[in-house]
């Protein structure tokens, strides 16, 4: 199925949601003085998008096989995929963004007379994350990712008076304007080499014509510079610690959440539909002569085991968990390696996973901030003997879970990600992995006991939890136990996910 | 006259925008000036703008390559606006816009 401009918009609900409220809150920040209840619109917004997601994945897509006969399509003229795993990025997007809404609802630092443009500005950023997910023309791709980024930037820079904040949107702007930069020079040899912008056609072209492989290497080399800065793998992962440290701390949960899955779903469409082709048993083959198998292979080992070492030293929590994201880039890359379905499905779980533990560590960060002012491990000292036992625990729950111990999420999403890899016979890749994963056990282990080994010093504020922020607290990091003993729901919806329109 | 005009080819095209892209890295990897860093950014997208549409030209046959040069002009002076405004911004906290002076987050 492949519908034109008109048409199309009867698919694109969640979106349609996403802009309206945008244009609402522009129109009601002109119009109100307390600027308190934006906020609220958003969340209401974000939340609306997220119920005609999961409608669109129960209902929407039968109501499509009734039209036409498909259950899924291309929409726009073949501009952005409608399919399931697409709506699984999409609802995956729509929680960070509900997420990110809720926390900065309860953070000191966002709010005052301009939160009107700050909430606008997090909804469009994750319309752009939606479009990222369903794009199948690299005009679009290069279009929403660098959506995403200008909004970024400004999220990025929010706090205007803060020295902090405004170095970390420069660096964000100089390092994302070359890696996009870099990526559309990379996109202009693919077009050159299979004259089109259409994911289909490159694939189609790619296997007829057999361009020249060293050429094709380079160009998609150039197009990584792009993928791997929104995802943060090295070498492009530079921007991700200054940017952590210095955005405001909702901002970092989102860009560390949405942005990295958006980035990954990008990715993923780009380099298996595309660049590979579906083979029997749920194995893809990459296009001859192209080996970007290996290439993702050393990126992935080099950035966990960076990501890993760097965060050894860290004293800024914000800039630990920064260090730890880009290891976690690099877990997951590790799925994207063995170019099977099963990888695709352990990717996905693990970024589902991984969505419920990180937010969940920087809402604690938030309390933390909130309350004392302060983002540093000695902030945290003795945390759970000053009033904060509840996020003290919580913390020691998501960090466990982000080390991989079970019975938590976390194990479990790492269970399939190696299970993925030794399926694969990359057995190399397994044991670095593992020895990366005892590594993190130190420093995430070092926050545990600051929290709750080392004596509070008389310095440090009391710590109280918000009902606000401590609902949100509850629900992840109950989900994040639930999901480690019954983790089928999840597994399946993300095993159902891993197909691609590739046109009827 | 026509004659050395029509000598120039795709060839032509894509080692002038090889060289706009190295001149534009080269920019953004020597320059201490935050705005002078913007324009070496700008370089890169232009150079690419000439590859899609010399591969338009020559290659392709279709009008694909010179709608994305399109686009990627009117993102470029988005990212010029929102990259301004940062930098103004930073102007206004720092005193200055030299990017080793604007170095705090370290660790």
């Amino acid at each position: 199925m492949n519908l034109g401009s008109i048409e199309s918009l009867a698919y694109l609900y969640p979106e349609g949601i996403l802009v309206l409220s945008i244009l609402a809150i522009f129109l009601v920040d002109l119009c109100v003085e307390d600027k308190e209840r934006l906020g609220n619109i958003a969340l209401i917004g974000a939340a609306l998008a997220l119920v005609f997601t999961s409608g669109l994945s129960f209902f929407g897509v039968r109501f499509i096989e009734g039209l036409q006969g498909a259950g899924e399509g291309w929409l726009f003229h073949r501009m952005i995929a409608l399919d399931s795993f697409a709506i699984f990025f999409k609802v995956i997007l729509s929680l960070s963004v509900v997420g990110t809404v809720w926390m900065s609802l309860g953070s000191r630092e966002i709010n005052g007379p301009n939160q009107g443009e700050y909430y606008g500005i997090l909804l469009a950023s994750g319309l752009g994350m939606f479009f990222m997910a369903s794009a199948t023309n690299l005009l679009l791709a290069y279009l929403s990712l660098e959506f995403v980024s200008l909004t970024s930037y400004v999220l990025t820079g929010y706090l205007t008076r803060n020295r902090r904040s405004g170095e970390a949107a420069l660096k964000y702007l100089i390092y994302g304007g070359v890696a996009s930069g870099t990526m559309i020079y990379g996109m202009s040899w693919i077009f050159g080499l299979t004259g089109s912008l259409d994911y289909a056609e490159i694939n189609a072209a790619l296997l007829q014509n057999a361009p020249d492989h060293l050429t094709l290497f380079i160009a998609l080399v150039l197009m990584l510079a792009g993928f791997g800065y929104k995802i943060a793998a090295v070498p492009f992962h530079m921007w991700a610690p200054d940017v952590y440290h210095g955005a405001p701390i909702p901002v970092t949960a989102f860009l560390s959440v949405g942005s990295k899955a958006a980035g990954f779903a990008l990715l993923m469409r780009f380099f298996y539909p595309a660049l590979s082709q579906s083979g029997d048993a749920g194995m893809w083959q990459f296009v001859p002569g192209v080996e970007w198998p290996q290439l993702m292979l050393i990126v992935a080992m080099v950035t966990m085991t960076l990501g890993n070492l760097a965060a050894l030293n860290q004293h800024n929590v914000k800039r630990l968990l920064a260090y730890s994201s880009i290891a976690h880039a690099g877990y997951i890359l590790m799925g994207f390696v063995v170019l099977s379905d099963e990888g695709l499905r352990a990717m996905l779980f693990y970024i589902v996973v991984y969505y419920l533990m990180n937010l969940g560590a920087f809402i604690v960060v938030m309390v933390v901030a909130n309350n004392t002012g302060r983002e540093d491990l000695e902030g945290f000292r003795g945390l759970a003997w000053r009033g904060g036992a509840l996020p003290a625990a919580a913390m020691a729950i998501f960090l466990f879970s982000l080390t991989g111990l079970p019975p938590l999420a976390g194990f479990i999403g790492k269970f399939y990600l190696f299970a993925a890899v030794v399926k694969g016979q990359f057995y190399w890749l397994a044991v670095v992995g593992i020895l990366n994963s005892v590594v993190s056990l130190y420093y995430y282990a070092r926050i545990v006991k600051t929290m709750f080994l080392d004596e509070p010093s008389d310095l440090e504020g009391e710590v109280a939890l918000d009902p606000h922020n401590g609902s949100l607290l509850a629900i992840l990091s109950v989900a994040t136990v639930v999901l480690g003993v019954y983790w089928a729901p999840v597994f399946d919806f993300a095993d159902r996910s891993t197909r691609f329109f590739l046109g009827s | 006259m026509d004659g050395l005009l029509l000598d120039i080819g795709l060839r032509h095209f894509l080692f002038v925008s090889l060289a706009v892209f190295v001149l534009g890295l080269y920019c953004v990897l020597t320059r201490k000036n935050a705005i002078g860093i913007l324009l070496g950014v700008e370089l890169i997208l232009n150079s690419a703008n000439i590859n899609y549409i010399a591969f338009s030209h020559f290659s392709s046959g279709n009008y694909d390559g010179q709608v994305f040069a399109i686009f990627v002009i009117m993102l470029a002076a988005a990212e010029a606006v929102i990259g301004l405004a940062i930098v103004l911004g930073i102007y206004q906290n720092f005193s200055s816009i030299d990017i080793e002076a604007v170095d705090s987050l370290q660790g």
